[in-house]
């Protein structure tokens, strides 16, 4: 295997709030080459704060700490803020889930494409310009012209997303980290949406982290699968030996979702053992 | 138990004018759990607020138990019909507690012996006694959901009507919540309308469903055939396939675009 686009050791992110400590994240470790790698866990797993730790996202009063993370040779615990504001954006970017509450209101969605090009490449407004058309282009816009001039309140939900993800593959990032991308969304967008991550992930051969609570979803995405519970990640498994997981957490998860396949009744719901904590 | 007749819905007037339902029918028998799916904008959680009357009818005919309903509608209907939401989180007053969540349907309809019935509901959704002063944001949200299902049947309803009760769920709540859903129903003979974007979920609760894309019925089917793949309908095979998980397209090897 080649040298690891990203590298996790012993991550944790620490919230230290008036009512004690509270860890969101303890001990997550993982590489990560130009796959797709999908984190999964239920809400409070920790999954989003391991996303937004990489991108030194974690909101303040939160503490991030790790035996190692880093990104293509740099690390990004000591980088310095200039460095770390070249690399967001830049070579590692992230869609959020929420088009509605990610972009901004009071300008039309073009502009911000451009702002985020111009803000890694030395480019003219005429160049940034080309590359934000193509770019909406590229992610299926019907008609870029129009979209480019539109404002975020004028979009549907999954052209919105599909804008974010314009913007954030328009400076040609190593790595996306998708957090939720797509559970705003309904089924038969969520799956144009998915299909244009795939493709842009195999032809530029980009990492990608993909973020959900949707065990079927990312086990059909993604080629590696990291279950998440309780902050540590309990089991780690090829996306397509999804059905031979040996974690009862993963397997109670896989169990518990209705299916078209087959009717149980009453559905198997989950036993949490405490020590899947520990 | 509810008979639904070209129901149409139009809000504003002119330009703004917007058909959200147009000519629905469908009927609901006594006892049955019937599922509305589609997308966002097709019109299906428009239908169940026709019903319950905070959407508009605009034309059409709703009857509950053989009688057309009047709007407003009475305290009888609310006493048959009752609702419960998508998000717990904000269906529930966040300054209530559930003890007055709960006691406020039945002082509305002049109900006696509220402390029983509430420890009485709070009990059928599986949560103890301890719950009773608790307020919503000390609750989980499949909690929460329970105790929105238990103000919907504290008046003891015949028909409840869902809309996307476990879509703010985690999947092992949920699991919880369509299982607490499926024995309700068959303790207390409840008929219910699901309105669902998870065809899964949907084919799970309910034997009957009708599939709705733009305000309009595209197909009504069994859940049955839809286990068996046997749906007629293009639009319907494309919500099966998209509930399958994402599929590679046959064209993906990418150095197939060359020349």
């Amino acid at each position: 295997m080649t040298k690891p686009l990203l590298e996790v050791e012993d991550l944790r992110v620490r919230f230290h709030l008036r009512t004690g400590t509270v860890e969101a994240v303890r001990g997550v470790s993982f590489r990560l080459g130009r796959e797709r790698l999908g984190i999964v866990g239920e809400s409070g797993s920790g999954k989003s704060q391991t996303g937004r730790a990489i991108l030194g996202l974690t909101p303040p009063p939160g503490e991030v700490t790790a035996k190692r993370l880093s990104f293509d040779g740099v690390d990004l615990l000591t980088a310095s803020k200039r460095k770390l504001r070249e690399l967001r954006g830049g070579r590692v970017s992230m869609v959020m889930q929420d088009p509605k509450y990610s972009l901004n209101p009071v300008m039309t969605i073009g502009e911000q494409i451009i702002e985020a090009y111009r803000a890694h490449a030395r480019a003219s407004h005429a160049e940034a310009r080309d590359r934000a058309l193509a770019m909406l282009e590229a992610v299926k816009m019907r008609d870029p012209g129009r979209v480019f001039s539109l404002y975020p309140h004028e979009v549907s939900g999954g052209m919105g997303q599909r804008a974010m993800i314009a913007m954030m593959l328009v400076t040609e990032p190593d790595l996306l980290i998708a957090d939720e991308p797509t559970s705003a969304l309904d089924v038969t967008v969520s799956m144009e949406v998915l299909r244009i991550l795939d493709e842009l992930v195999t032809e530029r051969g980009m990492g990608l982290i993909f973020i959900s609570h949707d065990l079927k979803l990312v086990s059909s995405f993604c080629d590696r699968v990291l279950v998440m519970y309780a902050g540590r990640v309990v089991e780690e498994l090829e996306a397509r030996h999804l059905r031979d997981a040996k974690h009862p957490y993963t397997q109670g998860l896989m169990r518990c979702l209705p299916t078209l396949a087959d009717d149980v009744h009453p559905l198997p719901t989950l036993n949490r053992d405490p020590s899947w904590a520990l | 138990m509810l008979d639904i007749q070209d129901l149409n819905v139009v809000f504003g007037t002119g330009r703004l004018r917007v058909e959200a339902v147009r000519n629905v029918s469908f009927t609901v028998k006594e006892g049955e759990a019937y599922g509305l799916v589609g997308e966002s904008g097709s019109g299906k959680s428009t239908v169940l607020r026709a019903i319950c009357g905070l959407a508009p009818i605009t034309s059409g005919r709703v009857r509950v138990n053989g009688k057309d309903v009047t709007t407003p509608r009475t305290k009888d209907f609310y006493r048959t019909v009752q609702m419960v939401f998508q998000d717990p989180y904000a269906s529930l007053h966040p300054r209530h507690t559930v003890d007055r969540t709960l006691s406020e349907p039945l002082a509305i309809h002049g109900e006696k012996d509220a402390e029983a019935r509430i420890l009485q509901a709070l009990k059928e959704v599986g949560l103890g006694p301890s719950f009773r002063f608790r307020y919503p944001h000390q609750l989980s949200g499949g909690q929460r959901q329970r105790i929105a299902i238990a103000r919907a049947l504290i008046l003891r309803p015949k028909v409840l009507l869902l809309d996307e009760p476990t879509s703010a769920l985690d999947a092992s709540v949920q699991a919880e919540i369509l299982n607490l859903l499926d024995d309700l129903r068959r303790r207390l003979g409840l008929t219910y309308i699901l309105v669902s974007h998870d065809l899964a979920v949907v084919a799970h609760l309910c034997e009957r469903l009708l599939v709705m894309r733009h305000g309009e019925a595209v197909e009504e089917t069994a859940s049955d055939a839809l286990r068996s793949g046997k749906a007629s309908n293009e639009y319907t095979q494309s919500l099966i396939q998209a509930s399958q998980g994402f599929t590679r397209l046959p064209s993906q090897p990418a150095p197939a675009k060359v020349g």
